[in-house]
């Protein structure tokens, strides 16, 4: 790596770090092709602030029908890398490649709508798409929250809110959906319905979906692949195999990677709601698998 | 007979009230109220600026505004202190320095209250030109950018993230705030430019479901101010402006009291 670029000095640096700093072993070697079979492909994304390396020779790709979780402790350069992917993010290296036309719908992390902004649900849906009202309760039912079409959007719970902005994301039919900590500020069996929700969607729509997640041992079952990103990818592979990656242990401690466990909606739901380890349902016994199930 | 010279005053304040209802929604939507207050005030930088070099005032105004609103935009991006700070550093720093070079430049003479609270009833026949027609402009391009404008208040990187240029939509809207400043700044002066702003948007909040209906119910909470206030303000020979803004303000006091019963 000889590039005269900023981005690639910081690079190296990084790299240097990377040898005796990262157990994950995989070479930053030169840039891999684009995944033509990817919707989205993302080569060698590179971001700096001030001297600081935000992201650092980021791969991703994500294909049709799939669903995508990325996971990675406070500022590890999550929401970059996601504002980066759609298109709003500035960078000092790598390239995006998109299908042609690629349609995405985003739901953002935080939304606090100023409460001076009158808006019901049904307006907020139609915002930049002239949609006709059946449309728009055709999407809420999708989401389930057709009761609150007329609703002022400042008087919506945490979970309602979040289904509206799901299906705001939704209206314009994207081919991928980017969801940023989805269950923040929603409840437990709220945050298990609402990614049961996501696996439905995906099932019927058949679109990919990244799904952004701070929730680090508890990631949702009908995940393809996790990512771990830590400015970098440190390790990526179906739950199960990223939970006992020894860079993931190293990045979230023993104790996290002992608590990881998958969501499994279709039963036990009391499994770990909490958040708490409840021994013999999580960890090791619960690999006897059900995950990645169809619908 | 309703005296010529109030019948300009009402036509004046009523066309500002028209005109302030649409920015003063999305300066408050945006919680850009002391921003708004800030460029304002800094107007009078620009009142000594055209006397200095002897040109039209509201253009010395547009001018100022707009290199206030660049100053905060860069002071802005600074991380030491936050930004209410820095626009209160501002914000009396220009007010300082406008009232020095006021004074300093049209000599002890100068009609220093006239500037910082309007005089209503001085309202000219050109002036209601440049209220209506300045006005017309400003309306027209608000109507342009308020689906845009809209989204970037309900979310700006949603927006951003669905194809709104978010910076450029904002800083046309800046362009037009300094306009209506301009424009306000001959009815009620620098200091309470941008209560035409917002005390009718606080005011019309509790009554309106939609965006747009909050915007009219603003706008007719100020053309009723207006009048209330000119009233007030010939019966008992109290200042016009000071008059206008104090009826708006005790109308959305009310409101807000009536709103927080129900």
């Amino acid at each position: 790596m000889t590039g005269a670029t900023p981005a690639d000095a910081a690079h190296d640096h990084a790299h240097h770090d990377h040898d005796h700093d990262c157990a994950c072993g995989h070479d930053h070697g030169p840039a891999k092709a684009f995944d033509t079979a990817a919707l989205i492909s993302a080569r060698g994304l590179t971001l700096l602030r001030g001297d600081r390396l935000i992201l650092d020779h980021v791969d991703v790709d994500i294909h049709p029908g799939e669903i995508v979780t990325l996971i990675g402790p406070n500022g590890s350069g999550k929401t970059s890398l996601v504002r980066a992917l759609l298109g709003v993010q500035d960078l000092n290296g790598g390239e995006i490649s998109r299908v042609e036309n690629l349609k995405i719908g985003y739901v953002p992390q935080r939304f606090d709508i100023d409460r001076a902004l009158p808006m019901t649900v049904a307006r907020f849906l139609a915002l930049g798409h002239k949609a006709p009202r059946a449309t728009l309760s055709a999407v809420l039912a999708e989401v389930g929250a057709e009761r609150c079409i007329d609703q002022q959007l400042s008087e919506l719970s945490g979970g309602e809110l979040q289904r509206v902005l799901l299906a705001r994301a939704l209206i314009a039919n994207p081919e991928l959906l980017v969801l940023d900590e989805p269950v923040r500020g929603v409840d437990y069996t709220g945050e298990a319905d609402l990614y049961a929700l996501i696996g439905n969607l995906r099932a019927k729509r058949g679109i990919g979906v990244l799904l952004v997640s701070h929730d680090l041992h508890v990631v949702m079952a009908q995940s393809d692949r996790v990512l771990c990103l830590n400015r970098h990818i440190c390790c990526s592979g179906v739950p199960e195999t990223v939970a006992q990656h020894p860079e993931y242990m190293r990045l979230f401690g023993p104790e996290t990677a002992r608590n990881f466990g998958v969501y499994r909606h279709h039963h036990d739901h009391a499994h770990g709601l909490d958040g708490r380890e409840l021994p013999g349902s999580h960890g090791p016994s619960s690999h006897n698998h059900d995950h990645g199930e169809p619908l | 007979m309703i005296e010529p010279f109030l019948l300009r005053a009402l036509a004046a304040g009523i066309g500002l009230a028209i005109i302030a209802a649409p920015l003063g929604a999305i300066l408050v939507w945006n919680r850009m109220a002391y921003f708004g207050e800030t460029v304002a005030q800094a107007s009078l930088v620009g009142v000594a600026l055209g006397l200095l070099l002897n040109i039209d005032v509201t253009i010395s105004v547009v001018i100022t505004t707009l290199a206030v609103a660049a100053l905060l935009i860069v002071l802005g991006r600074q991380k030491l202190v936050p930004l209410d700070a820095i626009l209160g550093l501002t914000h009396h720093g220009t007010l300082a320095l406008g009232v020095i070079a006021t004074a300093l430049i049209a000599g002890p003479s100068v009609d220093l209250m006239g500037y910082l609270f309007g005089d209503v009833f001085a309202v000219t026949t050109s002036d209601l030109w440049l209220i209506y027609g300045g006005g017309a402009v400003v309306l027209a391009v608000m109507a342009w950018l308020w689906q845009p404008l809209l989204r970037v208040a309900v979310h700006e990187e949603l927006a951003s993230a669905e194809g709104v240029p978010s910076r450029r939509v904002r800083a046309a809207f800046i362009v037009v705030l300094a306009l209506t400043i301009a424009i306000a700044m001959k009815i009620v002066g620098v200091l309470l430019a941008i209560a035409f702003l917002i005390v009718p948007i606080v005011a019309a909040r509790p009554f309106a479901a939609t965006p747009e209906g909050l915007v009219v119910t603003a706008a007719a909470v100020g053309a009723s101010s207006v009048a209330l206030g000119l009233t007030l303000s010939s019966n008992a020979d109290a200042p016009g402006g000071p008059s206008i803004v104090l009826c708006m303000a005790l109308i959305a006091g009310l409101s807000l009291a009536i709103s927080s019963r129900r």
